[in-house]
């Protein structure tokens, strides 16, 4: 059995096995699908460039096994810093290309409003994925290599967003008094009942009287060039990405760089040579981000781009302009970012099975006032999740890592508990790991690194509460007993 | 579908997590390693791809060698022997 990985798993031929065939079919039905839209209507090509960009973020988080809760959790629970490096290295190269990108005048990015929802949503969210198994792009690219355990938590998070944004009458004494009258000032259509149910009255009461911004429009020189690249890029991306890097350095990947190369005492060059060791340790991690920067720039480029050549403003007016109205919010809008989002997508499918199952959820602001609950079919930002999955199940497909893998009881409970606390957390902090976090520490939004902090805290407590359950009495002593007992010994055939 | 961690013979042990996503095979492995002593030989079959490179870096990091590594269609079978 003595084979060697890279030669077995990089080098199988696309032809040389079933799952290449299944990867080509992919490509061709996806290729098949486009082709058969724009002979429809040009204007799909609006929606298309969601779900191809959706494809190739699919593939590069399955390449790099880019996953947040990994990077997260391994570092706290086994300190590898592999993925947290990969998802640094991410972030400052994203920071250049949405800088490029905001210089152009294409952005696409709104920053979010500054407050404690934001570490709190964090908190929950980095709780709950720990138990998930993974973060919001995490799940959608591991449901791609077959994982059911996975597709449970984005079903988790879509259904516990839906309901959390569309609270009923009951929750509104959780709400402070002033949120309720402060949102009830804002003068809002009476289909919307702002003052009644906790989300809204979160969303209207509080939020809406918060600010945000970001770096750039703090110093605001008037130069659009050194707005961008010394506030968004340097300031708030760069630089903290560089402090963390060398903090995991220090506190993970040196002590071991130092056994390895029998150092006794290091040059400075010797450390720089230890932090670009760490760095080449995570590669297709480190690979994965840095084609995720560019095509994250990419996709703000092109959505901005089709905005202007079709002159609108949201996805929702193009809707209308090809007669489809329904699912629409009483703005006549969708959610549509325009750059790389998981969540809202998410909670809209939620919401859209919801309705089909008699339930209103369009008298809330969430739905009815900002982003509709279109047809899966035709929303666009859930048809890049949906290209997530594909994309990483070409990938998975071709290099023979693709398998269907059912949950037992435990996986698929932590999986449905987990991922409600993702949704609960993505909804008050205004997204996940991504919207939340990377789009927005990349745009010069500092908030993304207040969610991230929030997200650390509930990882930490996550990996805690995560080793108590694992450590609990009868699956160590289970776990001892296996090894002191030789009459539980097995024989392994072929040996 | 269970983790089976057993013990082969003197300084050679197996452990199977199959069927496990993150984060169980690579903190399973972490354990089963500390259980072991110096020298003495790991089976590991995992089949949750993400782990692997995990377990790869944790491997590297503690001094651990992985010296086989036999990759079938969907799982993972690796000889790691502790450093």
């Amino acid at each position: 059995m003595a084979t060697d990985s890279a030669q077995v798993m990089k080098s199988p031929g696309l032809l040389a096995h079933k799952g290449g065939y299944k990867a080509i079919a992919l490509v061709a039905l996806v290729m098949i699908l486009s082709l058969g839209l724009l002979d429809n209507d040009m204007r799909w090509i609006y929606l298309l460039v969601y779900l191809w960009f959706g494809l190739v973020y699919g593939m590069l988080l399955q390449y790099g096994r880019f996953c947040m809760a990994s990077a997260i959790r391994d570092l706290f629970a086994i300190k590898v810093p592999r993925m947290a490096v990969g998802v640094m290295i991410a972030t400052a190269l994203f920071s250049i290309t949405a800088g490029l990108v905001t210089v152009s005048g294409y952005s696409t990015f709104y920053p979010h409003p500054l407050g404690w929802h934001i570490i709190v949503g964090g908190l929950i969210f980095g709780f709950g994925m720990i138990f998930t198994g993974g973060c919001a792009s995490g799940s959608l690219y591991k449901t791609g290599e077959g994982n059911m355990g996975s597709m449970l938590v984005l079903l988790s998070i879509s259904f516990s967003m839906a309901l959390f944004v569309d609270l009923g009458s009951w929750s509104n004494s959780l709400a402070p008094a002033s949120w309720i009258e402060s949102a009830l000032a804002k003068d809002m259509p009476e289909s919307l009942s702002v003052g009644n149910g906790w989300f809204d009255i979160f969303t209207a009461g509080y939020v809406w009287n918060l600010s945000g911004g970001t770096m750039a429009d703090t110093i605001g020189t008037g130069n659009v060039w050194i707005d961008v690249f010394a506030g968004n890029v340097l300031i708030v991306a760069i630089l903290p990405t560089l402090a963390i890097l060398v903090v995991l350095y220090m506190s993970t990947y040196r002590k071991g760089y130092i056994r390895r190369n029998k150092l006794e005492s290091l040059s400075l060059s010797d450390e720089l040579r230890g932090i670009w060791g760490m760095i080449i340790t995570s590669r297709n991690t480190a690979i994965a981000g840095l084609g995720l920067g560019v095509f994250a720039g990419l996709q703000m480029w092109a959505t901005g781009a089709l905005r202007e050549h079709y002159e609108i403003f949201n996805f929702g007016e193009l809707l209308m302009k090809m007669g489809y109205t329904e699912g629409l919010s009483i703005q006549e809008t969708v959610f549509d970012p325009g750059y790389w989002y998981i969540t809202t997508q998410e909670a809209q499918l939620g919401g859209w099975v919801l309705d089909k199952a008699g339930i209103d959820v369009m008298d809330n602001i969430f739905f009815g006032l900002m982003n509709g609950i279109p047809n899966p079919l035709i929303n666009a930002p859930l048809l890049m999740s949906f290209g997530i999955i594909v994309g990483a199940a070409i990938l998975a497909l071709s290099r023979r890592e693709f398998k269907w893998k059912v949950p037992n009881m435990e996986t698929a409970i932590f999986a449905l508990v987990g991922g409600a606390l993702m949704g609960i957390g993505a909804r008050l902090g205004m997204g996940c790991n991504v919207g939340a976090f990377f789009a927005a520490v990349t745009n010069g939004d500092l908030t993304g690194w207040i969610f991230l902090v929030g997200m650390l805290g509930g990882g930490l407590l996550g990996v805690k509460a995560f080793n108590m359950w694992l450590n609990r009495g009868s699956v160590d002593d289970e776990f001892d007993i296996y090894l002191a007992d030789p009459a539980k010994n097995r024989l392994i055939k072929n040996e | 579908m269970a983790i089976k961690f057993d013990k082969v013979s003197d300084g050679h042990y197996q452990l199977d997590v199959c069927g496990y996503v993150c984060p169980y095979p690579q903190m399973y492995t972490k354990k089963a390693l500390q259980k072991l002593g110096s020298d003495d030989e790991l089976m590991l079959i995992f089949d949750n791809p993400s782990s692997g490179e995990s377990i790869t870096a944790m491997c590297e990091t503690e001094g651990n060698d992985i010296f086989e590594r036999e990759e079938s269609e969907g799982s993972s079978t690796w000889m790691i022997r502790k450093g």
